[in-house]
């Protein structure tokens, strides 16, 4: 599947990217991209690209992972059409220096933090989203007044051609390209010297991607995964806790997300009401048959279909199966899949699922979950469901993720004040809403001074008179200068 | 001061301290072949190297007993975990901590004025003044910010909500990042190794500070000082060179902040990648300044000169690496700085007590290298006079050297100032923009018109407008590169920010659930979403009552 995308017979290597970096650094040297105009065009560009092909991204996306229109619609087209929106609302905002204030020590002066391009950057997106993890990366690239080259997933090659295709229609192609492919083209990108990076995908790349990155000195965003958790408490309405989990979990790509609940954590009395209310709740939503339902994405390809029934298929995992399990790999489908009380040192819980399988692990007292969770690597998002105050408030100081949600799963992305990024292992830097400008700006710092107001104590040669009125200036006691005064004079 | 004068007032815990320095250097400087050229521990005033000589056999025992205590790999992990189970009992998150911690910092700095001059005056012959301006109260203004503002900083920055999570409330909430590695610098050795600690802090991490071997007697002081004045069980000092830091940088940290040379950078960012740690580069780069000729000359020449002489003797990451004035321009200035130079330095500027000296022999030599070179060396119009012994150049300014010079190919960081000539002021842009991104650049003039376009077409960390290093001074400018000149920012609520993940949470209630998100998606559903997420008022009606019909 992969590469198959790639029409032109031509794959990048490594002197191409090179001249496709120089090319677009000449682009950017010529200033195009820094004026308002041009940023501006380019997101209604994108924004004029995304209503008129709705129905050929949706069709992508279907062939790509069979992914639900609505689905398609929600969570790619809507949520990129309101990303270039809001840039387009915000934009001049975004771009007009932020006035600070100054200190005596350089009085008088005005000072002032100026956002400027970074140059010409590189998005490397990822298959499981890919016009949106595509596209909204760039919105900010764009806003940020940058020249930018995507490189989509070949993992999802339709979206990527097509991606490639409409780019190439809509936007401007001397600053503006796709680069499509896999390994080896990749490779020849990571080559070049950046302005930034920005990668969505796994830790494995990531490390690939900051170490070349390293080789420039180019700083990066990494948008990486881990295993996210959610901790049901009691006493909360199971019927709501369980359609938001999933949501986020199978009406996410069929957990095929980054942010999908990837393991439930949940006393042990509660455990076999959640099971029966996920029972009857997955039902109303996907059927008797779920693998015969429109409403799930299929496993993306048949690595990751295999990948996941190896998951499953470990010896001490098979028979902690309460619901699914069923699965067709012609179809690459695989049901909804719950699992109660799994090891904690199974396949399963040591590796990010990415998949339609949930495993919910039983402990005495909530409070241990904490520990359960602080225990692994940083996730990039972790879910709790409470209605006590004192649980909600324990969690959010004691658990450490890119960003957390009470009393749902993964709509935080859908709010752009918020950052939205990793720690640790999820990953480093953040972006959306404005957070994206800010991720492709430098943050110049310019100090204003007049040639007014020149102090001599500044300047050699340092008399003992100057030491001591320059203490008591920094020391701010009133008296001290009195006395540095009168004994210079 | 005191003890460059007289040696002999020497005190022997001092002897010690300057001495257990020596120990790292030659060590650090054994295992590097280039520099077994140079046998001699070169990187010490005439008092400490009279200490070595007299204490060879004090020496080599100590060298024994530190190779035995190298500080490995092993040990390195040792630290990292004992930090880490520190950091997971949560005190570092306490507000009381952090402000104990700052607090004890800022007393310190009261408390140990002297030893600190001192070991400036012992590593680089700072001046008091300089010492103390840019130093000591620099590091005091930073701690007492952070204890002013933390209340503020760490409380969660409360955001809106869109219409889509209706309703629900969000908020940002900054948290530690963990076990953070500082690596600091030799020029300002104090200031550099602590305002980022006070950040790191103020964020409520668990530090390792790794001052520079380049510093010893600051390096040592800073060891002693923090495990007597902080939190031991969270702040730790590890001396070293090469080999200590290679061994930190193998382990896992939450984040790396770097302080120092591109060429090291790279490798810091390298390791950092293995363990995806985010790390922050504070690099330098070649800060031009730009000197338009419609100025107050007097006072943009002593502004010059506070920038580079009187900054380290330029040995300053943000000092200015070479001016670009015009052709006619160039003679006025440079018999400006002249006149100047003379009145902060006197006649004869070697012996002047108001100017540092170059740190060490190594780069001396490299300095010496770069005025030597054929084609620079007959290009000086001032200065120029050194003294190898005393680690001293004198302050010099070279004229129309020519762009493929060395001199023009690295960052200078000494007391060399190249003035390149150009026909128009605005030819400077492009000259500025053909090399990487500096640190700083500076522009004087009275031109409004100017000065937008240096704003607008110059890529630099910061900049600064008929000044010099002034922006530094700044806590509401963040500070850091751009480039080849580092990433990451730090300085005031910057600094909390470097060493803080701003973790985003989002409340909800369990009220206004729209079954619309869920499954299965009927036809209708889907025109409802469309409807609502486009506000097509007509259709979302259409789409109800087709809707209701069902």
């Amino acid at each position: 599947m992969a590469g198959a995308a790639r029409e032109d017979g031509k794959p990048i290597d490594s002197k191409a990217a090179l001249s496709l970096v120089a090319e677009l650094r000449g682009a950017f040297a010529s200033g195009t991209t820094r004026s308002y105009q041009w940023r501006e065009s380019q997101l209604r560009g994108l924004l004029r690209m995304t209503d008129d092909h709705e129905q050929d991204i949706a069709a992508a996306l279907r062939s790509d992972l069979g992914k639900p229109e609505l689905e398609s619609i929600l969570y790619e087209v809507a949520m990129l059409r309101n990303s270039c929106k809001l840039a387009l609302k915000e934009l001049h905002h975004w771009m007009m220096p932020e006035k600070v204030k100054t200190s005596l020590t350089t009085f008088p002066s005005s000072a002032e933090i100026v956002s400027e391009p970074l140059g010409v950057v590189l998005i490397i997106s990822a298959w499981n989203y890919p016009y949106l993890l595509s596209l909204d990366p760039v919105v900010g690239a764009i806003a940020a007044g940058n020249a930018v080259v995507l490189k989509p997933s070949e993992i999802a090659p339709a979206t990527s051609a097509l991606l490639a295709k409409l780019l190439g229609e809509y936007m401007d192609n001397s600053s503006i390209r796709v680069v499509e492919g896999a390994v080896a083209e990749t490779t020849a990108l990571l080559e070049q010297k950046w302005d930034k990076i920005f990668y969505t995908g796994n830790g494995k790349v990531g490390r690939i991607v900051m170490a070349a990155a390293a080789k420039h000195l180019t700083p990066v965003v990494l948008e990486l995964g881990g295993k996210s958790p959610v901790v049901v408490d009691s006493g909360v309405n199971l019927q709501i806790a369980c359609r938001r989990i999933i949501v986020g979990k199978w009406g996410c790509n069929n957990g095929q997300a980054c942010i999908s609940p990837d393991y439930i954590i949940t006393t042990k009395d509660l455990a076999p009401k959640l099971v029966d209310v996920f029972k009857s709740e997955l039902e109303t939503f996907y059927g008797k048959n779920p693998l015969e339902s429109k409403d799930l994405s299929r496993i993306v390809n048949s690595n990751h279909f295999t990948r996941l029934t190896k998951l499953l298929d470990e010896d001490k995992v098979s028979n902690k199966v309460v619901y699914g399990g069923e699965r067709d790999p012609t179809k690459l489908q695989i049901a909804p899949t719950i699992l109660l009380d799994v090891p904690r040192d199974s396949l399963i819980m040591n590796e990010e699922i990415f998949g339609p399988l949930l495993p919910i692990l039983t402990v005495d007292k909530l409070e241990e979950s904490y520990h359960i969770i602080n225990s692994g690597s940083k996730p990039l998002a972790a879910y709790i469901f409470t209605n006590d105050k004192k649980v909600k408030e324990h969690f959010v100081k004691n658990v450490s993720a890119g960003g957390l949600v009470v009393n749902d799963t993964t709509i935080h992305l859908a709010v752009h004040t918020l950052p939205f990024g990793g720690v640790g292992e999820s990953g480093m830097g953040a972006y959306h809403g404005k957070f994206s400008f800010d991720a492709f700006s430098h943050k110049k710092a310019v100090l204003y001074r007049s040639f007014m107001g020149d102090a001599a104590i500044r300047y050699p040669p340092y008399t003992d008179g100057k030491l001591r009125l320059m203490k008591a200036l920094l020391g701010g006691s009133i008296l001290g200068i009195l006395r540095a005064i009168f004994g210079r004079s | 001061m005191a003890i460059m004068k007289c040696p002999s007032s020497v005190n022997l815990s001092q002897d010690f301290s300057a001495l257990g320095g020596i120990c790292q250097t030659i060590r650090t400087y054994a295992c590097r072949p280039v520099n077994r050229a140079n046998p001699s521990p070169i990187f010490f005033t005439h008092s400490s190297l009279r200490i070595s000589r007299c204490s060879a056999s004090v020496l080599s025992v100590t060298m024994e007993e530190e190779k035995e205590q190298a500080f490995d790999a092993g040990k390195a992990a040792l630290l990292v975990k004992e930090l880490r189970k520190s950091f997971s009992s949560g005190k570092t998150k306490s507000y009381e901590w952090r402000a104990a911690q700052l607090q004890s910092i800022s007393k310190m700095i009261d408390e140990r004025e002297k030893e600190i001059i001192q070991a400036l005056q012992l590593d680089l012959s700072k001046p008091e003044l300089e010492a103390f301006v840019s130093e000591i109260s620099m590091t005091k203004s930073s701690c007492q910010k952070a204890l002013k503002d933390l209340k503020h900083w760490m409380a969660p920055e409360k955001v809106s909500t869109s219409i889509t999570t209706y309703p629900s409330s969000a908020e940002i909430v900054s948290e530690p990042f963990g076990v953070v590695l500082i690596i600091s610098t030799w020029n300002y050795p104090f200031l550099l190794s602590l305002d980022p600690v006070i950040g790191a802090i103020a964020a409520g991490n668990a530090i390792v500070l790794k001052p520079s071997e380049i510093a010893p007697a600051t390096s040592s002081l800073l060891s002693r000082l923090l495990s007597e004045y902080v939190d031991r069980s969270t702040i730790r000092v590890v001396e070293g060179a090469v080999p200590e830091t290679s061994a930190l940088l193998d382990q896992k940290w939450d984040k790396i902040f770097y302080t120092g040379s591109t060429r090291v950078g790279y490798i810091v960012m390298a390791a950092a990648a293995k363990h995806l740690t985010p790390v922050v580069l504070e690099l330098g780069g070649k800060c031009p300044a730009i000197i338009d000729s419609n100025i107050n000359l007097e006072v943009a020449a002593r502004r010059i000169l506070a920038g580079k002489w009187a900054c380290n003797n330029g040995q300053a990451c943000i000092a200015i690496d070479y001016i670009v004035t015009t052709r006619s321009f160039a003679p006025k200035l440079v018999a400006a700085l002249q006149l100047t130079l003379e009145e902060f330095f006197g006649k004869n500027p070697l012996e002047s007590q108001d100017i540092c000296r170059i740190v060490n022999l190594y780069h001396f030599k490299r300095l010496a290298k770069l005025l030597d070179e054929d084609g620079t060396s007959d290009k000086i119009v001032l200065g120029g006079q050194r003294d190898e012994n005393k680690l001293r150049i004198a302050p010099t300014i070279l004229l129309d050297v020519p762009e493929d010079s060395l001199i023009m190919q690295e960052e200078i960081f000494g007391p060399l100032l190249p003035i390149l000539t150009v026909d128009n002021i605005e030819d400077s842009f492009h000259m500025i923009n053909s090399k990487p991104k500096p640190l700083a650049a500076y522009l004087f003039s009275d031109n409004d018109g100017l000065q937008k376009q240096f704003v607008q077409n110059i890529s630099a960390g910061g900049m600064l407008i008929n000044d010099t290093v002034l922006h530094l001074t700044v806590p509401t400018l963040p500070f850091g590169g751009v480039g080849e000149s580092g990433m990451g920012a730090y300085h005031g609520k910057f600094s909390f920010d470097a060493f803080s993940h701003k973790k985003g949470v989002l409340y909800r209630s369990f009220k206004g659930d729209a079954l619309t998100r869920y499954p299965p998606y009927t036809p209708e559903k889907q025109r409802l979403l469309k409807a609502l997420i486009s506000f097509n008022i007509i259709g979302i009606i259409l789409a109800i009552l087709g809707w209701s019909k069902k």
